[in-house]
């Protein structure tokens, strides 16, 4: 009976302070719906100037094409574009394969072996390796590390010639595609790192300790609690990775010996090219027509790339049930 | 299996903060052991110390002996691995592996010590720790849904069936039963009734029935003031303790009269 005139009176503060609430929470709503959009629209116009600017390439007659001279005789701009986009998918898949298991360890040690200044140091190298120009890193690849690597690329395609990667004889300089991947590779550890260190950090204090009172050693505690926990986040950082050196266009342009083969040859030259290098090698001296063709690869390269962001996303979400965010 | 744990002048430090001091005392095989106290007296502390993972954080560090059958766990030669594989632990709250399925998680601890279980083997086994964990019944239509999916008490339960799973000999749990509802926890507590059969247990609790319904030995904590060591003040057997305890800050502590 007492409380009741507390109930029917509601405190008269709430009153005054709930429209501004309610108003902070529209504009954010706004702001945040907004930023969203903002980024589809952004997405959208790029796709519609791509295509808008390749659309009289990948209309022009064959004859009109094949008069274009680095545009293969049949005059198809499939024929030419098709070498490309396989070029680019196998030096960026090549420097994912080389980063990621070195990133993954760089990564795990700085979260869960060093020693804390030690990993605090190794950190901030890493990420000053993000800091270095694409342009010294193809400067450094043509000049230091193709001559450092050949002769390893030489005994690799002796040993190992069988297995058509490897086949030989090794180029000379190395300006082949397994130089590149490893510049690619420097090039992507640092994100890759970053983003796998950060995931890893958050492991939950509980899930490690469950790991440790059943007995695990620190590296069975790493595969049990830390790496899965971290899978999606690894997962995330190897795309960002991957989006970069599919884009990748100073380095490869200024170390590859460009070739336009379906070749799976690693340690040959003169065998495949990316869209990136290609377009920047092409464009300064194309036609208004050649620059469309150029631009029609660049299309590519977009829908590669989405395809890609599409394709991980597929992976992460796959066993979403599985993973540590509840 | 179960195996007597003989505490001798242990001492316990967080860096240089001494967060336990000076504790002795016995626990007998096939027995429960009650350890309560007020917040912040170092029971947590004092029962991570038992199974070394008190070491695992950085700058932790104990001085003093804990003998299990006479052998020292701070040796030398002992492996605080070896350690943890005959002493399980479950915490106060309920972890288990989310990205493991029920199965997988009860399993997790056989995996490490031997890699090679067969299937059936394995199928047995998650069946026995389940049902030892009185989770069998709720959980074995869905054994490779994630461990995530459980309700909280279960996933507690689902965290004693893991840790039974490996066979220990003394299980420590700390206050394993605090997150949970009243049923739940009237379900751990039986399960702790059974356990005793076959293993030492030693269980962190904040409710004092709890404590007089499941232990048979209850050791009282202290704490002078903030940052002074906790302290074993007595220890006895539970319905001597809480009848009639010979130190009197346990029987204000016991008959809520603290502080
Ligand atoms: N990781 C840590 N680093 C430093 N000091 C700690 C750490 N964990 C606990 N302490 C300190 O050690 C003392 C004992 O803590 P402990 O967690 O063992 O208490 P408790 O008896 O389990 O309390 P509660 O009943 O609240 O769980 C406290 O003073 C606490 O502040
Ligand atoms: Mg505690």
């Amino acid at each position: 009976m007492t409380t009741e005139p507390t109930t029917s009176t509601p405190p008269p503060a709430r009153e005054v302070a709930r429209p501004q609430r309610d108003r902070a929470g529209r504009v954010f709503a706004g702001l945040s719906t907004g930023a969203g959009a903002l980024i589809l629209v952004v997405l959208a116009a790029v796709a519609g100037f791509l295509l808008l600017e390749a659309w009289p390439a990948i209309t022009a007659p064959a004859e009109q094409l094949s008069r274009i001279s680095w545009i293969p005789a049949d005059g198809s701009l499939l024929t030419y574009v098709g070498p490309l986009i396989f070029g680019t998918l196998v030096a960026a898949f090549l420097a994912l394969l080389l980063a990621v298991p070195v990133a993954i360890g760089i990564a795990l040690f700085i979260s869960h072996y060093a020693p804390r200044r030690l990993a605090n140091a190794l950190g901030y190298v890493v990420d000053l390796l993000a800091a270095i120009p694409s342009v010294v890193y193809g400067l450094w690849g043509g000049l230091v590390l193709a001559p450092l690597v050949q002769p390893v690329w030489q005994w690799l395609s002796e040993t190992l010639g069988w297995i058509p990667l490897f086949q030989g004889p090794a180029a000379t300089p190395a300006r082949v595609m397994m130089t590149v991947g490893v510049v690619l590779a420097v090039m992507i550890l640092p994100i890759i790192t970053a983003v796998s260190r950060e995931v890893f950090l958050q492991t939950p204090r509980l899930h490690e300790e469950a790991a440790l009172a059943l007995g695990a050693t620190r590296w069975e505690m790493v595969r049990m609690a830390v790496l899965p926990f971290g899978r999606s986040g690894v997962i995330s950082a190897a795309m960002l990775g991957l989006g970069r050196a599919l884009g990748e266009t100073m380095a490869v342009l200024m170390i590859l010996s460009p070739g336009l083969t379906y070749s799976l040859a690693l340690l040959l030259a003169g065998r495949q090219q990316t869209i990136a290098a290609n377009i920047a090698l092409q464009f300064p001296e194309a036609s208004p027509l050649g620059v469309s063709a150029l631009i029609a690869t660049g299309l590519a390269l977009f829908v590669i790339t989405l395809a890609v962001n599409m394709l991980a996303r597929w992976v992460v979400a796959r066993r979403a049930d599985f993973s540590g965010a509840n | 299996m179960a195996q007597r744990i003989d505490v001798k002048d242990l001492d316990v430090y967080y860096g240089s903060f001494k967060a336990v001091a000076d504790v002795s005392m016995m626990i007998e095989p096939r027995s429960v052991t009650a350890l309560i106290g007020p917040s912040g007296c170092g029971k947590s502390t004092f029962l991570r110390t038992l199974n070394r993972m008190h070491e695992v954080l950085p700058g932790a560090r104990v001085e003093g002996t804990v003998l299990m059958d006479g052998v020292d766990l701070y040796g030398n030669d002992v492996d605080p691995v070896a350690v943890r594989r005959q002493i399980g632990m479950v915490f106060q709250r309920p972890n288990p592996f989310p990205t493991m399925s029920i199965a997988e998680n009860v399993l997790a601890g056989v995996r490490l010590n031997n890699r090679r279980i067969s299937k059936s083997d394995a199928e047995t086994l998650v069946e026995q720790s389940l049902v030892g964990a009185n989770l069998w019944k709720e959980v074995k239509d869905r054994l490779d849904r994630p461990g995530s999916s459980l309700s909280g008490g279960q996933q507690q339960r689902l965290c004693i069936a893991r840790a039974i799973a490996v066979k220990p000999q003394v299980l420590l749990m700390d206050e394993p039963a605090s997150a949970l509802d009243p049923i739940s926890t009237l379900a751990i507590e039986d399960l702790i009734a059974e356990l005793k059969n076959d293993y030492t247990i030693v269980i962190v609790t904040h409710n004092m029935q709890q404590a007089a319904r499941v232990s048979d030995r209850t050791a009282f904590f202290n704490i002078a003031g903030t940052g002074e060591p906790g302290r074993l003040i007595e220890m006895d057997d539970t319905r001597t303790m809480f009848s009639t305890p010979s130190v009197q800050a346990t029987e204000d502590y016991i008959s809520g009269r603290f502080g």
